[in-house]
């Protein structure tokens, strides 16, 4: 099993991204993503862009593993831009392929809606490959804690999302071992026809799901035993705290909005 | 007489109404800094009896004492705070993402201040040598090393007991001696009564007292050579003596005046060669 499946994205790193609070991480990107749809010039594009690719520049994560973030995406991107130089009719005809008329307007268009939707894949692979999951359950507790006076679980959520981090791991790699032990036996879920991968696949999940359970038993009587009430009363290891970074690159991305809005055409 | 810290007085226990006995009028104790082995087939009601132990099940019949407290649902956690427990499964009680978040698990619950938590992480890892592993996920942890950090998740928390429900009983021969020499040290170092429960005959040799539990009764209770000595009668309910022990019996059987029931190989040594040289 390779370990990069374990971790999810995240690169270890001591970039000041990386030493940021994923709170303010979180907050950036929400806004990001919003003030992305508002752009529509070469200059509100390029305070984004500039703003994006700064922030990949100083994680000094290597770009292949950025690569390897978008590449599921990169399909998508090409495919809306293709659509867009079908499908937009506006300006004037620049060439034509294969009897399509491609129209500039049409150019234009299509480079602005994959950029949008290259940045916003960009930054947001980013909260993953600098943030531990735990660092983002922990922000999305601390986020979600005002929900908690309209009695939204808000501890139970993050405790849910954490022990299932935990135990990912763990069942992947029980996975691995049933698999390998049902191969012994000639079950083959990898190639054949559909329907007889889904009936190989039954002889997989039946005992995952039963230690599954066996296994959340015991976690519960494990935890009760070590004196979990419930959120009641708790403190935290783990704190979260805004320090001089977070400020900076909050003003900083401020301006970044400000210019956006500046530069709208 | 020795302070007792934990008593059952005529405790029963059953899982349901129409389900059978599982423990049937049971009074044991166990005393301050005591180290008790319980051993018993396999349904033999052990596991039960320990989760009575810490309120995690109460009984149906009688009274549970921890530290001259009755327990009951008020003092409950109180009383899981001074009663640790550590599972069988290393992995379905590893809670934290971390070897430093599911220690602090434990501190987390019972609301110890963070600058607090971070000394008794520090200090408790480093009872069971674990210190180096702080920020160790569980998978890269072998099933021995997860022990010692349920160990010293227990005992961060401070209880005044430690409870080893066959908590070595997954482990290979290596990972079970680190376990029996990260609680022999333990007990060494800090004043804590540990009930050890276990199929290991050689876990039972370390212990100051035994308790041989049948069919939901206390079968037997005394010291470790004491119950070595009964050979016929533990193998009368299909349980064993270490190999140490045959050996003794065996030369007894031979006519030998082999005079105290030896534990391990050192004292079966010394038997033989104070025989030898009054001969
Ligand atoms: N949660 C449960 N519900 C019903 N019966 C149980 C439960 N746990 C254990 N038992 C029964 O109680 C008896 C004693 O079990 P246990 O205390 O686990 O024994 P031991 O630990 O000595 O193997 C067994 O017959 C077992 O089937
Ligand atoms: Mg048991």
């Amino acid at each position: 099993m390779n370990s990069s499946m374990v971790i999810g994205q995240y690169v270890p790193g001591d970039s000041p991204v990386h030493r940021m609070d994923p709170r303010a991480k979180i907050t950036i990107i929400f806004f990001f993503v919003i003030v992305v749809f508002f752009a529509n010039s070469v200059a509100s594009y390029g305070s984004l862009a500039l703003f994006a690719l700064l922030s990949v520049g100083i994680t000094k994560i290597p770009p292949r593993f950025i690569a390897k973030g978008l590449k599921p995406v990169w399909f998508l991107i090409i495919f809306t831009f293709i659509l867009h130089l079908v499908v937009t009719k506006e300006g004037n005809v620049l060439f034509s392929v294969l009897g399509f008329d491609v129209y500039s307007g049409a150019l234009i268009q299509g480079v602005a809606i994959s950029l949008r939707f290259f940045l916003l894949i960009l930054i947001t692979s980013l909260l993953t490959l600098t943030t531990t999951p735990i660092a983002i359950t922990d922000a999305i507790e601390s986020i979600l804690h005002p929900l908690k006076k309209v009695k939204f679980p808000v501890h139970e959520l993050a405790l849910m999302m954490s022990i299932s981090l935990r135990f990912i791991p763990t069942l992947m790699q029980e996975t691995e071992k049933i698999s390998k032990a049902q191969a012994s036996r000639g079950v083959d879920f990898r190639t054949g026809p559909i329907k007889e991968r889904l009936k190989a696949i039954v002889p997989l999940l039946v005992p995952l799901f039963v230690s599954a359970f066996k296994r959340a038993e015991e976690l519960a009587m494990a935890m009760e035993a070590r004196g979990y009430q419930g959120g009641e009363g708790r403190t935290k290891l783990r704190e979260l705290a805004l320090r001089k970074v977070d400020y900076a690159v909050l003003v900083l991305f401020t301006f970044v909005i400000i210019a956006v809005f500046l530069t709208r055409a | 007489m020795e302070q007792s810290f934990l008593e059952f007085q005529n405790v029963s226990f059953q899982y349901r109404e129409d389900s059978p006995i599982v423990l049937d009028d049971v009074s044991i104790q166990v005393n301050q800094n005591e180290w008790v082995a319980v051993i018993g087939h396999n349904g033999s009601g052990k596991s039960t009896m320990a989760k009575l132990m810490n309120g995690l099940l109460s009984p149906n019949e009688g009274y549970v004492y921890v530290d001259g407290l009755l327990l009951s649902e008020e003092n409950i956690w109180e009383i899981r705070r001074k009663v640790g427990m550590v599972f069988q499964n290393p992995d379905n009680q590893f809670v934290g993402t971390t070897v430093k978040d599911d220690v602090a698990f434990g501190l987390e619950n019972h609301g110890i201040p963070r600058e607090e938590m971070v000394k008794r992480i520090a200090h408790s890892l480093k009872a069971v040598g674990m210190e180096e592993y702080e920020d160790h996920e569980p998978h890269r942890l072998s099933g021995g090393q997860k022990q010692r950090v349920a160990i010293a998740s227990v005992l961060a928390v401070a209880p005044s007991m430690v409870i080893l429900d066959e908590a070595t009983a997954m482990l290979d021969p290596k990972g079970r001696k680190e376990i029996m020499h990260t609680v022999n040290q333990v007990r060494q170092e800090r004043d804590v009564s540990v009930v050890t429960i276990t199929h290991d005959l050689n876990e039972v040799t370390l212990a100051d007292r035994v308790i041989v539990m049948n069919k939901g009764n206390v079968w037997f209770e005394g010291t470790p050579r004491e119950l070595f000595e009964q050979k016929e009668d533990l193998q009368s309910i299909g349980l064993d003596i270490p190999l140490v022990s045959k050996f003794a019996h065996e030369l007894k059987g031979l006519g030998l005046d082999v005079k105290t029931q030896p534990l391990n190989h050192e004292e079966l040594m010394d038997e033989l060669w104070t025989l030898h040289s009054t001969t």
